[in-house]
């Protein structure tokens, strides 16, 4: 574990330098025990880190780096969420996916193909992260990667289910965005009167499923 | 723009959730204590420019922060009567000011808090900003006595930051804040910082946090914050200067300084001291 001081006010835990399900699984274990920290204000989980924001007036650095440390031993053997699976009702192509074609013909597919290989993986959700309720998921195969839009869309609407680089994910809100949209979904990602406000959590499996063609 | 704004909804980063919050949240907390409210209660925040607000019933009203050219006295606690009117022009120097109540500005709280978060429509009076004829409620309570404080002394030197590494390239430069910023960010243009090299994994950014995107202009990630982001940061700025960044304005000059860890806290220290003494 390398720790870095991020600010006056929190402490970045680098777990692992990439990806991996290993760093993954610490840092689902890592947050709830991290969060429970007495002056711990806020706590940011990503692929394989995870940042603490800690009131300065309560806690010190080196009080967080201590009880961070522990805790991670003891996330190590902490039994794990059993995990759910989530499934998502995605309207592939056409007005709700105005990229698919586009995302076919960079990829060498028929827009068939790519809802097939898109809709017939596992996901992963490593985070919740950038905007409320917005997953970052792992699994999305290969030979749908296609890069990111050159001029983002100013705007990307809700329930947008998109592809940028290697990555795959939904918008839970409408938002400027540069990823290439694929579908849609009209599942709420993000509620803020619900309890929790967000559909998806850290650590849940996730997989699309196709919808007829034009219907949400 | 007026926003209503508390200290903000820590502990949904994990959902990606950033706090929001005041962008000034010192003068925010002065004010509150001068018209005798918990120090977080919620109050307007107005940025570059203010507006008329008419009182339905008797209050106690106190403004802070930027000086608006208001038709009250800024860091002193005022009666007001039935049909008065509290009117706030445009920011004479700094961009925001508070406008405080007592008992509190009185909205449905989003998970656990009345901070506006204009991003995502979340929060404050219907996740927007106050528009003309709106009608707000107060709480009712406050235990205000009348009196005049000496505002914070006022930042006009270099901001302070710290960082891991060193922060040379950006403490070098001067830095101009652009008409683009906003609560999520503050964007800044002076000479392109070098752009580090590698790929680097998406984690965690805390407020005031100094990112370079590939432009090698860095940006303040501020109170509406995205919670991971992937840019390399540089530098990230002390917590007893986030009022300072709260009262930018497009177009002022930017100079950063580098602190360690300990002078930062020191620095929040004597900040805190300040603000207990007006209890």
């Amino acid at each position: 574990m390398r720790v870095v001081d991020a600010s006056d006010r929190s402490l970045l835990l680098v777990l692992d330098d990439r990806i991996s399900l290993a760093a993954h699984r610490n840092v689902l274990r890592l947050t709830p025990l991290l969060q429970s920290v007495p002056g711990v204000t806020n706590v940011h989980p990503a692929y394989a880190s995870v940042l603490i924001d800690f009131d300065p007036r309560a806690i010190r650095h080196c009080d967080i780096e201590r009880a961070a440390a522990e805790l991670l031993a003891q996330a190590a053997c902490a039994p794990a969420a059993e995990p759910r699976t989530v499934e998502i009702p995605v309207a592939y192509g056409g007005e709700y996916g105005p990229d698919l074609e586009a995302v076919a013909a960079l990829t060498g597919h028929t827009p068939d193909e790519v809802v097939a290989l898109h809709s017939g993986a596992d996901y992963l959700v490593y985070f919740l992260g950038f905007s409320p309720g917005f997953p970052y998921l792992g699994g999305l195969p290969d030979s749908i990667a296609a890069p990111r839009l050159e001029t983002p869309r100013r705007r990307v609407p809700a329930g947008s289910v998109a592809i940028g680089g290697r990555q795959t994910g939904i918008y839970p809100m409408a938002s400027p965005g540069g990823w290439r949209i694929i579908g849609r979904t009209a599942l709420p990602l993000f509620d803020p009167a619900g309890d929790p406000p967000v559909l998806l959590r850290m650590g849940d499996h996730v997989r699309f499923m196709a919808l007829v063609r034009g219907s949400l | 723009m007026t926003t209503v704004q508390d200290l903000g909804r820590p502990g949904y980063a994990h959902l990606g959730i950033s706090a929001s919050g005041a962008a000034d949240a010192l003068s925010l907390r002065a004010g509150n204590l001068l018209v005798g409210n918990a120090e977080g209660a919620a109050a307007l925040e107005m940025t570059l420019a203010g507006g008329t607000f008419e009182f339905e019933s008797g209050a106690v009203v106190a403004l802070t922060g930027a000086d608006f050219e208001a038709s009250l006295p800024m860091w002193t606690a005022v009666r007001v009567e039935p049909g008065d009117r509290v009117r706030c022009g445009h920011a004479r120097s700094g961009a925001r000011c508070y406008l405080c109540v007592n008992g509190g500005i009185d909205v449905p709280l989003v998970l656990g808090s009345a901070s506006t978060h204009l991003m995502t429509r979340l929060g404050g009076w219907e996740g927007r900003a106050l528009k003309r004829d709106d009608i707000l409620l107060t709480k009712l309570g406050g235990r205000p006595w009348l009196r005049q404080v000496s505002g914070p002394a006022p930042r006009s030197g270099a901001i302070r930051v710290t960082s891991p590494v060193d922060a040379a390239a950006v403490c070098q430069g001067v830095w101009e804040v652009q008409p683009d910023s906003d609560r999520m960010g503050l964007r800044l243009r002076g000479p392109a910082l070098d752009r580090h090299t590698g790929h680097m994994l998406t984690e965690g950014v805390p407020l005031g946090a100094i990112q370079v995107p590939p432009d090698g202009q860095p940006i303040i990630l501020f109170v509406e914050h995205q919670t991971t982001g992937g840019y390399p940061k540089i530098a990230n700025v002390i917590s007893a200067d986030f009022r300072a960044v709260g009262q930018l304005r497009p177009r002022d000059q930017v100079r950063f300084e580098q602190v360690s860890i300990d002078a930062a806290l020191s620095l929040l220290e004597a900040q805190e001291e300040w603000l207990h003494s007006l209890a």
